[in-house]
């Protein structure tokens, strides 16, 4: 797939000495869904702030569609829809009118249409003459995407859409973005919601203190850096384990009920069998067999942990 | 090339503002002026004798039109940019495909149109209180321009560099407000004692409000072409400075 953003080497450090970002290198492919996985504060909003050209980069570059996000702006921010995480909108507009203003600024000519096809799309039209402060969380939430969306944008960064919103209006979200993606258009979202990324990213990248520790296919990843578990739960609680079993390097768990077995699912000899033929052999009584995969939300635990 | 319809829709969004808010933004101005006029022009006005050769009433038309249209300027423009910082929406002009200078043309233009608005309904209204003349109206109407787009400007400025209402304010209220009085918005300034006639010529408004007098009934305190130079002048200082504003992302991006 072609890379529709390159990232080379992106820092940025804030008047005050913060560094926000720190030697970031990324390409995000055309088409995908990519989840930006950190904690608050890690650099998330900071590198999308600046491919959209709200924050100036102290260091590196970045080009959109081939295009210097600083000396091409035009072009690259013509190309870009933002949606931020505050719902940063004028109360006392309509959502026909900020969705209007929204497409001017981007140099759009007007379109009535099209923009009657966002508000339809995103259950909105019935409140387009609305002033925006008598909607909903939800519904202001959704005029921002409207307003990302009245440009015609290829490329979406979503930052944070769906923090302090229901799980109904999530899940609306997420086929939202299955919806925009069918479409073409590429998806960037941050998140701090594993399930989130879980659910609907393509890729995943973990970023924390400015640094981007790992991107990868969301399979790929939990492939690479989870693990498989094999969990013997024993009807008698033992106090270490049987020298016959020492070649698995088995962990005892449970004050002794339980027996866990670590392993590479994809590997050529998991040692399942093994294991299960001397368990047979030695003394121990089972009780129940469990097998449970490392979630995203593990590995990014893991990651976050070990920097 | 220049992206017209983003510059339309600012301007558009502005005007729309100041139409609904229409008794803020046009009725109280165009009232408070009438009321100087009523207690300057006709009550103590009807008691002052002519100054050169002009009544009282139709003397002070051009100062009182100048102190509305400055302080509407600059607190016009000022809101203006500050209301979207403060809210946050700015996030959406500073990442749409925009030029500083399609920006500042689309704030400032509408600022300094909502003020001629206030200008000219003011003109109109001191008709009714005194005998109004225009000597030379393409004068008058430069001046005007020229007024509401510099002191649109300096809003402008104001308005990226206010980080509170209360700093939003302080400008209009302590500098604007006292330059245009103490500039001859009521008197000419040979009517002060020598010492205050020197001091009046660092005050920037003078050649102002001198300028826009001219226009209407010939009597200044400053040659027209000095008024005209200085106007000018002040108007690319604000340019200047609002170019170093963005240049740097003052106040705008980090």
């Amino acid at each position: 797939m072609n890379s529709v953003i390159s990232i080379n080497n992106l820092s940025k450090v804030y008047t005050g000495g913060h560094k926000a970002l720190s030697d970031v290198s990324l390409d995000i492919r055309s088409g995908e869904i990519l989840a930006l996985l950190g904690p608050n504060g890690a650099g998330k909003t900071t590198l999308i702030s600046i491919i959209c050209g709200i924050v100036k980069p102290s260091e590196g570059s970045v080009t959109v569609n081939g295009h210097d996000i600083l000396s091409e702006y035009r072009i690259t921010r013509s190309l870009i829809g933002l949606v931020p995480q505050e719902l940063t909108l004028g109360m006392f507009d309509t959502v026909w009118n900020t969705i209007c203003f929204s497409r001017g600024l981007f140099g759009k000519k007007p379109d009535a249409g099209y923009l009657e096809k966002v508000l339809k799309d995103l259950s909105l039209w019935d409140k387009k003459d609305n002033a925006i402060m008598t909607l909903s969380g939800g519904m202001k939430r959704r005029v921002l995407i409207a307003k990302a969306l009245s440009h015609e944008p290829s490329i979406l960064f979503l930052d944070e859409p769906t923090a302090g919103v229901d799980v109904k209006l999530r899940k609306d979200m997420w086929e939202l973005v299955e919806s925009l993606r069918a479409s073409g258009v590429t998806i960037i979202l941050t998140t701090h919601y594993i399930e989130e990324a879980e659910a609907i990213a393509d890729r995943v990248g973990v970023i924390d203190k400015g640094r981007l520790l790992v991107v990868d296919d969301k399979d790929a990843l939990k492939h690479k850096l989870g693990k498989r578990q094999l969990c013997i739960e024993l009807e008698n609680a033992i106090e270490s384990v049987p020298q016959e079993l020492s070649s698995w390097n088995l962990e005892l768990a449970d004050d002794g009920n339980q027996i866990i077995y670590t392993y590479d699912t994809y590997s050529e000899d998991t040692g399942v069998a093994g294991l299960m033929r001397a368990i047979d052999k030695s003394s121990l009584d089972l009780k129940d067999i469990t097998t449970s995969q490392s979630s995203l939300e593990d590995i990014f635990i893991n990651l976050v942990e070990t920097q | 090339m220049i992206n017209t319809h983003a510059v339309k829709v600012i301007y558009k969004y502005e005007m729309l503002r100041a139409w609904d808010t229409i008794m803020q933004s046009f009725a109280s101005p165009v009232i408070s002026t009438v009321l100087y006029f009523v207690v300057f022009g006709s009550a103590i006005g009807s008691r002052i004798e002519t100054v050169e050769g002009v009544s009282y009433g139709a003397f002070i038309v051009p100062g009182l039109m100048m102190l509305a249209l400055l302080t509407q300027s600059v607190s016009n423009a000022s809101f203006g940019i500050y209301f979207p910082r403060f809210t946050g929406t700015i996030y959406e002009v500073l990442s749409a495909p925009i030029s500083f200078v399609e920006i500042l043309i689309g704030y400032v233009g509408a600022a300094a149109t909502k003020s001629l608005i206030i200008g000219v309904i003011i003109l109109i209204t001191a008709g009714f209180f005194v005998d109004l003349k225009v000597a030379h109206p393409i004068w008058m109407l430069s001046f005007l321009i020229l007024t509401c787009v510099s002191f649109s400007l300096l809003g402008f400025i104001i308005g990226l560099w206010a980080d509170n209402f209360e700093k939003l304010q302080l400008i209009p209220m302590l500098v604007i407000t006292p330059l245009v009085f103490l500039g001859g918005s009521f008197y000419t300034i040979d009517m002060l004692p020598p010492v205050w006639q020197t001091v009046s010529l660092f005050n920037p408004v003078v050649y102002l409000i001198s300028g826009f007098r001219w226009s209407f009934n010939e009597v200044s305190d400053v040659s027209i072409e000095l008024s005209l130079a200085m106007v000018l002048l002040f108007s690319a200082i604000c340019l200047l400075i609002v170019w170093a504003m963005f240049k740097t992302g003052y106040r705008l991006k980090q």
